[in-house]
Parts: structure tokens; C-alpha cells; sequence
């Protein structure tokens, strides 16, 4: 097995006696030793704060990024304004999804795309194979060069306030700015990309550090900001409730944004890798769709187990993500079912380890944060 | 009431089992076990008067991330269930070896603990396991 990978801040996990697992070749933290139900209500109470470095950062700058993106990404680049950032899928010609992404505008011609760790060779490659197509195109890839820290939850504004010294009252949800902060004698000033954004349903921001400030930025905002170290595992619940997608389970290339119910972030009226099939497939329908479901009692659907009409043996679907849901308290789940099963309220059975249980379509998100 | 570990016969499947004069032998699993499970929201257990065979499956366990299957180190009938853990499933995290208590068993053959581990066998074992 090839060494695993370290982010900047993997000494801070170690030191507050995380226990880290194998994730996409990196070695993360996946919880803290209150564990990750507490770490899961701190975000939703209070505020937790993410490593997330393991995730990828590419700068795409030049007068033809905005073309470049758009054409590789499924929502309209063109008309993302600078200051704003807006998630997408990365998709094949076939309409599979190559990954999804967020990407984010600073400038007029330089945006940041973040990637999935997992998707890091994929997406770079991709990246580049597509540049050549494309005039004025200069792609820097900076995963090592920078760290990203999330920091989630209704106090998340107060920790930035509080640890940095960022302003952030004026930052609207999903947008950017470049901000500066004091770094620590001699360091001089740190320079951060906050960005309204997040992956666990709550308010929050994500931001991109140079790796060498990434322990002071995390220092200040735990020891001063009162940010609560959070790992994978809350990361996994968190997002499951908000009913957000897991690249690599829920969509991967075997799946379209479409049947992933992520219509929202396709622009069919543009041209991009996939397009024409994906105006095809809204033109004639998808078979299936990625839902929401609830199960009765105390076990939990989990990925893989097979979903049916109730009281029958014809299998309608499969789990791809699943767990007990700590806001609600019910096991909870998302998967792709046959289309005329996907309506809100539509019985089915998941298959629970050979035991048939009850459960219902839900609409997502399973959790909503009151605005 | 928490157990001594040092005084504890162990499985390979992270299961201990403590057992006094009267052949009942009481069940639960390892630290190490439910350190690696992380915070356990539901013991599926067998009801009172049920037969196990040593290393049978007698439940499952199901943590926020995932569930396994529980096997008993010893086979006898079930005499008792932790029934505080219905409602309390923290217990196994909290005090594996006091409140996280799962069964006691009536043992039907005392001789079955021989083939278990002594706590300094399952020490090596789990240095073992977690160097391969």
C-alpha cells in the first residue's frame, strides 16, 4: 500500500486525539473522541470546523476560462458573476458524471474550481485533454499549494468574526471574496477565499488557505472563534440529512445529473460535454431517479441493500447512501428508484439484511434549517 | 459495576465474556470494538430463553457508520439481556465492560473458554491485526 497522503493541518488531528481513517488515499480524520453524534449537533447547534484539504483546487485563469468552464460544467459559467461561486456537474459525453464541483469567480478571468479528492487524477486530466480545445486557457493545479477549512453551523459567522477578525455579515450564501488576516509575528498578513458555501445543510463558510497559514487560521478559529473540530463521520450525517449527493455513491459515471435529480444544476439551453444527451433524457424521461426514503423502526438502510414494492419480490431500486439520521431519529436514506416509484409518499421496502422493512419516498432535504 | 478487562477471556470477534461459580457467563464487546464501531444507536438482541452456540451469531450492532454482527463466545441459554441498552445504546460506548453489558448466559460447557484469549493474547492479537 503507497504512503498515505497528509493534509497541512494532519498534526492538529493527531494532537486532539482523532481517529483518522484511509479516505481516498489521504489520512483524515473521520472523528474527534466526543465522536461524531456530538460532533454532528455542534454543527447543527453551534459550529464545527472541517479539514477539507484533502479536496481539490484548480485555478483556471485566462480571457477564455469562463468558455473553458462552461464547456466542461453543466451550469452556466457564463453568467456567473465575479464574487459568486455555484455547483455543477463535470459530465461525460454520454451524460455520466465525471465528478461535481463548485466553482468559484474572484475575478474576471480567474475562477477556482474544487473537486472531489477521490476525483483529483480524473478531473485534472480531463481538465487538461480539454484546455488544448479551448484558446487562453492556464490551469494551475494548487491542492498542495493550499488548504481548505470548513467551518459550519449558525454560529459560523461568529467564529470568523471572532478568530480572524473577517467580516462576513456581507457575504451572501454562495458568495466570494478574497479576505485578509493577521497572521502571527513576522508572518505577516494571511490571505483566505471565504465562500458562503458548505456540505452539511447548515450555514457556513469554506476557506482557501496557503498551506503554511492553514495551523494558524485553524488555531484561531478553535481556540479563539470556538469552532469545534469535526471529522468525516459528521461530515457523512450531516450531508445525508441535508440530502446532498456523495460523489462515488450516490453519482459516478454510471449516473446523469438528471436520473440524480440534480436538475437544477443543468442548463440545457447550453452547449457542454453531455449536453446533447442530457437534452435527449429530458426529452424523453429518465427511468429512474435518485429519492429520499424513510424506513420504520431502528435499523438503518445502508449502501447497496435492495429496495421493493412493498410485500412483493420486485426489486424497484438500490441504496446508495443510508443511516440513522440524528436530527430525526429514523433511518434515513437516499437511492435511485424505477420512476413510477419515486413520488413523495410512494410505499417501499428495503431489504435490511434479509429483513423486509417499511419505509416511504420523502421529499429532500430530510433537514431544513430555519432561514 | 465495570469489569476488570485484565480478568476477561476474549474473542477473536471482539466479544469478552466474565463468567462466576454458577456457569453464567456475562457478554459484551471490547473497547477496542466499540472504539472501532464509533457511537452505537442500536443492539439487536436475543430474547430470554434462547439457545447460542459458541460463536454463533446472537445479534447485530449498528453504529452511526455501520452495523456487524455480534457472536458469542460461549454457547448456553440466554438468561438475561442488557435491556437498558433499548433505550440507552451509549452504554457500549461509555462502559463496554460495566453498562454496555450485553447477555449472561447459562454456559453449557465450561470448556469452550479454554479456546478463548486471555487479555494479553488479545492484545498481541490486536497489535497483530492492525499491523496486517
Amino acid at each position: 500500500m503507497s504512503e498515505l497522503r497528509r493534509t497541512p493541518l494532519f498534526l492538529r488531528h493527531v494532537a486532539a486525539g482523532a481517529r483518522t481513517v484511509d479516505f481516498a488515499g489521504w489520512d483524515m480524520p473521520v472523528q474527534y473522541p466526543t465522536g461524531t453524534l456530538a460532533e454532528h449537533r455542534t454543527v447543527r447547534e453551534r459550529v464545527g470546523i472541517f479539514d477539507v484539504s484533502h479536496m481539490g483546487r484548480i485555478t483556471v485563469d485566462g480571457s477564455g476560462a469562463g468558455r473553458f468552464l462552461d464547456l466542461l460544467v453543466t451550469s452556466n459559467i457564463m453568467t456567473l458573476a465575479i464574487g459568486r461561486a455555484r455547483y455543477g456537474l463535470m459530465c461525460l459525453e454520454d451524460g455520466g458524471i465525471l465528478d461535481d464541483v463548485v466553482t468559484l469567480r474572484l475575478e474576471a478571468e480567474s475562477y477556482t474550481l474544487v473537486c472531489n479528492a477521490a476525483s483529483w487524477d480524473r478531473v485534472t486530466d480531463w481538465m487538461a485533454i480539454h484546455a488544448r480545445t479551448v484558446g487562453d486557457v492556464t490551469i494551475t493545479p494548487r491542492r498542495d499549494e493550499t488548504a481548505m477549512i470548513a467551518v459550519q453551523g449558525p454560529s459560523a459567522g461568529d467564529a470568523l468574526r471572532t478568530g480572524c477578525a473577517i467580516d462576513v455579515d456581507g457575504l451572501r450564501r454562495f458568495a466570494v471574496s478574497n479576505e485578509r488576516m493577521q497572521g502571527e509575528r513576522r508572518q505577516g498578513d494571511i490571505c483566505l477565499e471565504v465562500s458562503r458555501t458548505g456540505y452539511t445543510g447548515e450555514d457556513g463558510y469554506e476557506l482557501i488557505v496557503e498551506a503554511a497559514a492553514a495551523t494558524a487560521v485553524w488555531d484561531r478559529l478553535v481556540n479563539d472563534g470556538g469552532a469545534v473540530p469535526c471529522g468525516l463521520g459528521a461530515r457523512d450525517t450531516l450531508r445525508l440529512e441535508a440530502g446532498l449527493s456523495l460523489y462515488g455513491q450516490d453519482i459516478d459515471m454510471t449516473t446523469t445529473p438528471l436520473e440524480a435529480g440534480l436538475d437544477r444544476f443543468v442548463d440545457l439551453t447550453g452547449d457542454f460535454i453531455g449536453s446533447d444527451v442530457l437534452r435527449r433524457q429530458s426529452d424523453e424521461g429518465v427511468t429512474r431517479r435518485l429519492v429520499g426514503f424513510a424506513v420504520e423502526g431502528r435499523s438503518a438502510p445502508r449502501h447497496g441493500y435492495e429496495i421493493r414494492a412493498p410485500r412483493t419480490d420486485d426489486v424497484i431500486g438500490i441504496v446508495t447512501s443510508g443511516g440513522p439520521s440524528p436530527t430525526l431519529g429514523t433511518g434515513i436514506g437516499l437511492g435511485y428508484l424505477r420512476i413510477e416509484h419515486t413520488a413523495p409518499g410512494t410505499e417501499i421496502e428495503v431489504d435490511i439484511r434479509g429483513k423486509p422493512t417499511r419505509g416511504e419516498v420523502v421529499p429532500i432535504p430530510f433537514y431544513q434549517r430555519e432561514a | 459495576m465495570t469489569l476488570d478487562p485484565e480478568r476477561l477471556k476474549y474473542s477473536r470477534e471482539h466479544e469478552w465474556v466474565s463468567v462466576d461459580d454458577d456457569h453464567v457467563a456475562t457478554v459484551g464487546i471490547t473497547d477496542y470494538a466499540q472504539e472501532q464501531l464509533g457511537d452505537v444507536v442500536y443492539v439487536e438482541l436475543p430474547r430470554t430463553g434462547a439457545h447460542v452456540a459458541q460463536h454463533e451469531k446472537f445479534g447485530e450492532i449498528e453504529s452511526v457508520k455501520s452495523v456487524s454482527d455480534l457472536f458469542s463466545p460461549v454457547g448456553g441459554e440466554v438468561m438475561e439481556v442488557n435491556s437498558a441498552l433499548e433505550d440507552g445504546p451509549e452504554g457500549v460506548n461509555e462502559e463496554p465492560y460495566g453498562s454496555g453489558w450485553m447477555l449472561k448466559i447459562e454456559m453449557d460447557d465450561r470448556r469452550e473458554l479454554d479456546s478463548l484469549l486471555s487479555h494479553a493474547d488479545y492484545a498481541s492479537f490486536l497489535a497483530e491485526s492492525e499491523q496486517a
